[in-house]
């Protein structure tokens, strides 16, 4: 039984000890084993050529990391928090999305981007922050995005072995959730595969990371009000499984989107977008959008009200219904 | 077919000045020596080293420089003792950092000169004015923590790492421009000086000729990265150097040598001499915040021994040596002290629960239309909100 941030952890020793080319370095991810504990046991199993800490840099980091991965390294370079990959992003958007492409697709950079996100833990600003909206619209990136601790392993160890860079975002509120039983030694999970959570005929709710918890949630109150929700988790933003997604919605016949970051231009409109290229005409209901709104995170004492919550995807929900 | 490059662009460049050989080829080009890596004190031991005296700086100010330090020290001790009862949210100690605060602060100027803190100077604004309420409300998750900068000169706590330096070498260069008399300051840490932030803001800053002085809060920690892992340089005062400024090395615990050294910096930036680099060399005695448990990664043999030199301490046996602080007097300061941080505490727990209508009317000075959609959904959902 472990949680994610166990499973994750379980999920880096087998790497490494699988191949000897995965490298591990971030901020305070050595000696310490990272602020979350994400990293512990790592440079004493690896030695600190293996499990780095590195100068405070982030820029400097995943630029590094690409330097790494020309000479046959593999980095997994872990972001402290969400807010603090942002003095990277020029590295990720001018380099480590374009490197294959600027080779004429002969070179790899097989480095792992992985950083807690999210809210929901009352943290100070710049603590709580859904960045995948950024990564995934830089083409060459992959997004994955576990929401239990088997997936956080196995979809950890498919982006470490990805030839292609693959951020992965950690939601941190689910950290040290629910445990779970998961798989001893090498686990993968297949990127662009989503997961039904669970069966429904009325409605397909779509959500990915820590909201998949709350798509659950609402799903389980409308269950007692007689309304079967297909409550689907993503895993992978990208590549995204579309074929699942799209059987779904024509299934179903009705949509809701859910994501914890600003509405406008977030991954729930592309979903969106998706469904109404490709299935509008199965649809029986407008497709909805739960999502956290076009502000900076809130202060934490107003974070609840920001957060999707069951009760709002509910609601949405109920909207598609007597549409 | 045009040619390339336009011919407009073909202008000639005539030198304003004859370039004289220097490193860098700048015609303003000074030569600078590397800075002095002794770390300079005034504040003596009470034994062999001497006490040295502050020009300029009568009794009264000595008087109300420790009064500053009080009311950090205090603040921060609540502070942490409030984290522990739940009152307030993680929170980044700060004890043992109050000389290098109250130090530099003390130089400025509060009508014309701003601050630019990190999240580790979260309180420095109570300094001149700010509501020690406010400060315990950001550490609340609280919208009454959020201050006007313009109000006071104090920006706003930046938590990204060094972010902040740039904003104050574009504070100092602006009011430079303007021919205003002010000058900025910038507190970061040690950890800091990595980040491409410092680098570009510090460089900017000595180009710009911008009135600005940095403190580096050399701690000697960044979290669990101690300052022999984030840089080769036998002294981060050595950057200096690199970009064509001054650099000055302080003791850290010793707020008259930080005091000093500020007042120095200030000077050069009021005559338009542009920045200069201060490190003030110290220790974290407290873990990095309320949340970090420094015994997974260091001993705590060091910062025993460091807790019986703390800055306070040693500010208090220099007054007492001077005969300028009696035990009634440091006891009625700090009982003030307390009594202040404790009725910001009430304040801000009698706060009404914040509005929600807040997060939306922040952002933007007029709301796009799809952000008012947003604010009237949102606040139909929630009970008792006015929209
Ligand atoms: C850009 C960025 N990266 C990482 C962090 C996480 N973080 C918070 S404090 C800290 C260490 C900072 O050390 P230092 O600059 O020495 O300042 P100190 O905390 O010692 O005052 C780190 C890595 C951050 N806030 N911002
Ligand atoms: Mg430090």
């Amino acid at each position: 039984m472990k949680t994610l941030v166990e499973a994750i952890n379980d999920g880096l020793h087998q790497e490494m000890e699988r191949d000897g080319s995965v490298l591990v370095m971030g901020e305070d991810v050595g000696r310490a084993g990272g602020v979350f504990r994400v990293t512990a046991g790592l440079q004493e199993r690896f030695g600190a050529e293996r499990c780095v800490d590195t100068p405070l840099a982030e820029a400097g980091m995943l630029g590094a990391a690409v330097g790494l991965c020309m000479v046959g390294w593999r980095p997994v370079v872990e972001m402290q928090y969400d807010a603090f990959s942002y003095p990277a992003l020029d590295q990720l958007i001018t380099h480590v999305g374009r490197y294959r492409w600027r080779s004429g697709g002969k070179m790899n950079v097989p480095l792992t981007l992985r950083m807690p996100y999210g809210g929901g833990v009352h943290a100070p600003e710049l603590h709580e922050e859904s960045p995948e909206a950024y990564y995934v619209h830089t083409p060459g990136v992959k997004v994955a995005i576990p929401a239990t601790p088997g997936d956080a392993k196995g979809l950890l160890a498919a982006a470490i072995r990805d030839p292609d860079p693959v951020v992965f975002l950690e939601p941190k509120v689910l950290y040290r959730g629910d445990r779970e039983e998961i798989p001893e030694g090498e686990h993968c999970v297949e990127l662009g595969q989503a997961r039904v959570v669970q069966d429904g005929s009325d409605a397909t709710v779509i959500a990915y990371g820590a909201m998949v918890r709350v798509a659950a949630q609402a799903a389980q109150t409308l269950a007692s009000e007689g309304v079967s929700v297909l409550v689907l988790d993503l895993r992978t933003l990208r590549p995204l499984d579309e074929e699942t997604l799209l059987e779904a919605a024509r299934r179903t016949g009705r949509v809701v989107i859910v994501q914890e970051a600003p509405r406008t231009a977030g991954f729930g409109a592309e979903l969106a977008a998706i469904v109404a290229e490709r299935a509008l005409l199965d649809l029986r209901a407008p497709i909805e959008r739960v999502t956290g709104y076009d502000v900076p995170f809130p202060y934490w004492r107003l974070e609840d009200m920001y957060l999707p919550s069951a009760e709002r995807v509910a609601s949405a929900v109920r909207r598609t219904l007597e549409y | 077919m045009q040619p390339w490059p336009p011919e407009a662009e073909l202008i000639e460049i005539e030198p304003k000045h004859e370039i004289k050989a220097s490193r860098t080829g700048s015609p303003e080009d000074v030569a600078l020596d590397a800075p002095d890596r002794t770390i300079r004190r005034v504040i003596g031991d009470g034994a062999s080293a001497a006490d040295r005296l502050l020009e300029g700086i009568g009794s009264e100010e000595l008087l109300a420089l420790h009064r500053d330090m009080v009311r950090l020290r205090v603040f921060d001790e609540r502070a942490v003792g409030y984290q522990r009862q739940g009152r307030i949210g993680t929170y980044a100690i700060f004890w043992g950092h109050e000389a290098i605060q109250a130090g530099a602060h003390f130089a400025l100027s509060a009508d014309s000169d701003w601050v630019f803190p990190s999240y580790r100077e979260s309180a420095i604004g109570v300094l001149r004015g700010l509501d020690p309420a406010t400060v315990l409300a950001w550490w609340r998750g609280h919208p009454a923590g959020w201050w006007n900068p313009l109000e006071l000169k104090v920006a706003g706590i930046a938590v990204p790492i060094a972010s902040q330096v740039p904003h104050a070498a574009g504070a100092a260069w602006g009011m430079r421009l303007k021919h205003e008399p002010g000058c900025a300051l910038v507190f970061f840490g040690d950890g800091a000086t990595s980040e491409g932030g410092f680098h570009e803001g510090v460089n900017f800053a000595a180009v710009m000729k911008a009135p600005l002085v940095l403190i580096c809060n050399n701690n000697g920690w960044a979290i669990s990265t101690p300052v022999a892992r984030q840089s080769r340089a036998a002294a981060l005062v050595d950057k200096a150097l690199g970009y064509g400024i001054p650099g000055v090395r302080v003791d850290g615990g010793d707020v008259l040598a930080v005091l000093e050294a500020t007042r120095e910096a200030v000077d050069r930036a009021r005559e338009g001499e542009g920045p200069t680099l201060i490190e003030a060399v110290h220790y974290r005695i407290a873990a990095h915040a309320t949340a970090d448990d420094p015994r997974l990664y260091r001993d705590d043999v060091r910062s025993e021994q460091e807790r019986h030199h703390e800055c306070l301490a040693r500010y208090e046996a220099y007054l007492r040596r001077q005969g300028i602080l009696d035990e009634a007097t440091a006891e009625q300061v700090r009982a003030d002290a307390t009594e202040e941080v404790r009725r910001a505490m009430r304040d801000v727990e009698a706060l009404p629960d914040p509005d929600p209508a807040l997060i939306f009317d922040t952002t933007y000075a007029v709301p796009p239309e799809q952000l008012l959609r947003q604010r009237e959904i949102a606040l139909a959902a929630v009970p008792g909100a006015v929209p």
